[in-house]
């Protein structure tokens, strides 16, 4: 048997939203699209309880492509997703500040 | 132009209400997204990075002046206000909402535009030469032979679930504007040792993560068969093309390992035991639809114009986008120009909706109400007088879109890259953007000459990098963006695969990079010989090592 896969910490869990395809966070009851309400799993079993609720989130056809990311609490609390690829996609498209999250909630 | 029948209409208004439906009931949650992801793909719906992603089919990269101001509405209801023209001809949109897709939809039906077959593992929009029809050196239109592949291929039965996608290409000339040797399969009208016009067809082209150019399938096909034997290489490949491996399922693969040989042979057969008269076009169908592209009421011009040319001598800039963007005509007094969409700074094949709609209107003062979208992502007015070529000039400088650089080194092709899409491991328009800043001066880019820049921002090529003179693709390398540089690529009839010429260096270290290859290029370059022509006759290995230095240079 495999080891099952131990989620990186500490994470956020984002997704597409299903109706208008905009980047959703999950706060600590519903979905969000500010990145700075995202509630952030510092253990494994927050974590495990994020990626259920993606899950299940998926089954009542409330988001696509929930997945957890892994990030850098910044000192302004904005949690910064590890890997370039979801930096992007929490900010926008990086020549056109003027679209996405980067204009919408600032991020940076 | 193609004027859809009511039976095209039927069918596009009939698969918007299916889609209507479809998206219903997965809003409603009778469709799970396992089930609702392929019907939305055959609707040209992709989900990306930030937002859905419509793409919108432009067949053979014709459209007329109402769907590009149609296209400019949608982008402005709908969307962010622009749109991207992709190397496929196509336009896609980067930020509608899945609920707004089926009245997106409606109103591409208005316009007899639809997105079926814009992805999936089908026959795809067919793309052609965007001089089609215009060019001194066509044997023949291709666009007719465009549309009838594209009714033949659209919702066709037996060809709607193949074991990959499948991308054709037309090019009525024997230069090659369509990139045919990229494709699926290439068709080339030429004429034969009688004098007689058929097709000279390659099979087996494609670029992603296995790129091979095009191999002769048939020197020569007499123009009736198309449909018949175009269904025989279907049905070899449909058989055969391997389903259990994505990546080893496109029709080059299988032409790789059976060999052109037996691939033909294959073909060969099974054409011979179809019925041709059951699959051979219909030649009354075959006249209704050429009749469409019949050449416009063109006026009886000499072949030059003096104000055209007492303009160029007046105006140095206005000489040197003449030089890059205006293109000859075969009707004398006329010439097509080349609107490039690739300003400075700008993402590469990006129009907003107001200069869609400067370009509507311009090729319904200048081009009898026609535009061509190019596989270089830019676009045609293919009818333009020469003594109205100074005033359009003008009209596109105040769109911002008079840049005379088209076949230069800041006429980039880009895929969207990271900034956009899922698949991608790295950004490729900032890329584009910061090359196009380095070379800006356009007394410097009229020095260096044509040579083309393709970047793509993952190995499924998108941006056509394995045939750029210089390509570029973006990885991932240790947590970080990084570029693989390839030389020698090259689109046209002389269609090759670029090699890589060192390690992959990080973003900030490109420009650096083309100046450093450039430069070789400048240094050692013969009287009028071009970019590619002297990477040919040089080899790589003069730039390589310019590049080593560079990669040196660029080391963490």
């Amino acid at each position: 048997m495999s080891t099952p896969r131990k989620p990186p910490l500490p994470a956020i869990l984002l997704a597409n939203h299903l109706l208008d395809g905009d980047v959703v966070f999950f706060t600590s009851k519903s979905w969000s699209p500010d990145p700075r309400r995202a509630q952030v799993a510092h253990d494994e079993a927050s974590a495990l309880v994020l990626e259920r609720e993606g899950g299940a989130a998926f089954a009542r056809q409330e988001v696509v492509d929930a997945c957890l990311v892994d990030v850098t609490i910044a000192p302004d609390g904005m949690p910064v997703p590890n890997h370039f690829r979801e930096r992007f996609k929490i900010k926008g498209p990086s020549h056109r500040p003027d679209l996405g999250k980067q204009a919408d909630f600032g991020v940076r | 132009m193609y004027r859809y029948d009511e039976f095209d209409e039927a069918f596009v208004r009939d698969r918007v209400a299916a889609f209507r439906a479809q998206v219903e009931r997965r809003l409603s949650g009778s469709l799970t997204e396992d089930e609702f992801k392929p019907l939305r793909l055959k609707n040209g719906v992709y989900l990306q990075l930030h937002a859905y992603m419509l793409r919108i089919a432009v067949p053979y990269g014709t459209l007329a002046s109402r769907q590009l101001r149609q296209l400019a509405l949608i982008g402005e209801r709908y969307d962010r206000g622009y749109g991207h023209f992709t190397t496929r001809q196509n336009l896609q949109f980067n930020w509608p909402k899945l609920r707004d897709i089926p009245d997106i939809l409606e109103l591409l039906a208005d316009v007899e535009m639809h997105c079926i077959q814009t992805s999936g593992n089908c026959i795809r929009n067919v793309t052609a030469d965007p001089f089609a029809g215009v060019a001194a050196d066509e044997i023949e239109d291709p666009r007719p032979v465009a549309e009838l592949i594209r009714q033949w291929s659209s919702a066709h039965p037996e060809f709607d679930y193949l074991p990959r996608k499948f991308k054709i290409a037309v090019t009525g000339a024997n230069h090659d504007r369509a990139a045919i040797a990229a494709h699926d399969i290439g068709l080339q009208i030429v004429r034969n040792d009688i004098g007689a016009v058929g097709y000279r067809l390659l099979v087996g082209g494609g670029l992603g993560r296995t790129p091979m150019i095009g191999r002769e399938l048939r020197a020569f096909l007499p123009k009736n068969a198309l449909l018949t034997y175009l269904t025989a290489l279907m049905r070899v490949y449909n058989l055969e093309g391997r389903r259990d491996n994505k990546y080893k399922a496109r029709v080059k693969i299988l032409v790789h390992e059976i060999g052109i040989a037996e691939f033909r042979d294959r073909v060969e057969a099974e054409f011979a035991g179809l019925d041709r008269a059951a699959h051979d076009a219909d030649p009354a169908e075959l006249a209704r639809i050429a009749a469409y592209f019949a050449p416009p009421a063109y006026e009886k011009l000499p072949a030059t114009s003096p104000a055209f040319e007492s303009a160029q001598r007046a105006n140095p800039i206005f000489a040197a986008w003449v030089e890059a963007n205006v293109f000859a005509h075969r009707q004398p007094g006329y010439a097509a120009v080349t609107i490039s969409l690739k300003g400075i700074g700008d993402a590469p094949g990006d129009a907003t909706s107001a200069q869609m709609r400067a370009v509507a209107d311009l090729a319904d003062a200048h081009s009898f109400g026609e535009i061509r979208v190019t596989h270089a992502q830019n676009l045609v007015l293919p009818n333009v007088k020469q003594a109205d070529l100074f005033a359009l000039w003008r009209k596109l400088g105040e769109a911002g879109l008079a840049e005379g650089n088209v076949g230069l080194i800041t006429d980039i092709i880009c895929c969207p890259g990271l900034d956009y899409c899922s698949l991608a491991t790295a950004r490729s328009i900032p890329i584009a953007q910061s090359i196009a800043r380095r070379f800006a001066a356009p007394e410097r880019q009229r020095e260096i000459g044509p040579v083309s820049i393709k970047i793509s921002g993952c190995i499924n090529a998108c941006g056509h990098h394995h045939v750029g003179h210089i390509g570029i693709l973006g990885l991932e390398k240790r947590g970080e963006e990084s570029y693989q540089i390839t030389l020698g690529g090259d689109a046209s009839k002389n269609a090759a695969i670029g090699e890589i010429i060192g390690p992959g260096i990080p973003a900030d270290a490109v420009p650096d990079a083309v100046e450093r290859l450039v430069a070789v290029y400048l240094a050692e370059r013969q009287a009028g010989e071009d970019f590619i022509a002297a990477v040919r006759r040089l080899g790589l290995a003069p730039f390589r090592a310019a590049f080593a230095q560079e990669a040196r240079h660029a080391a963490p």
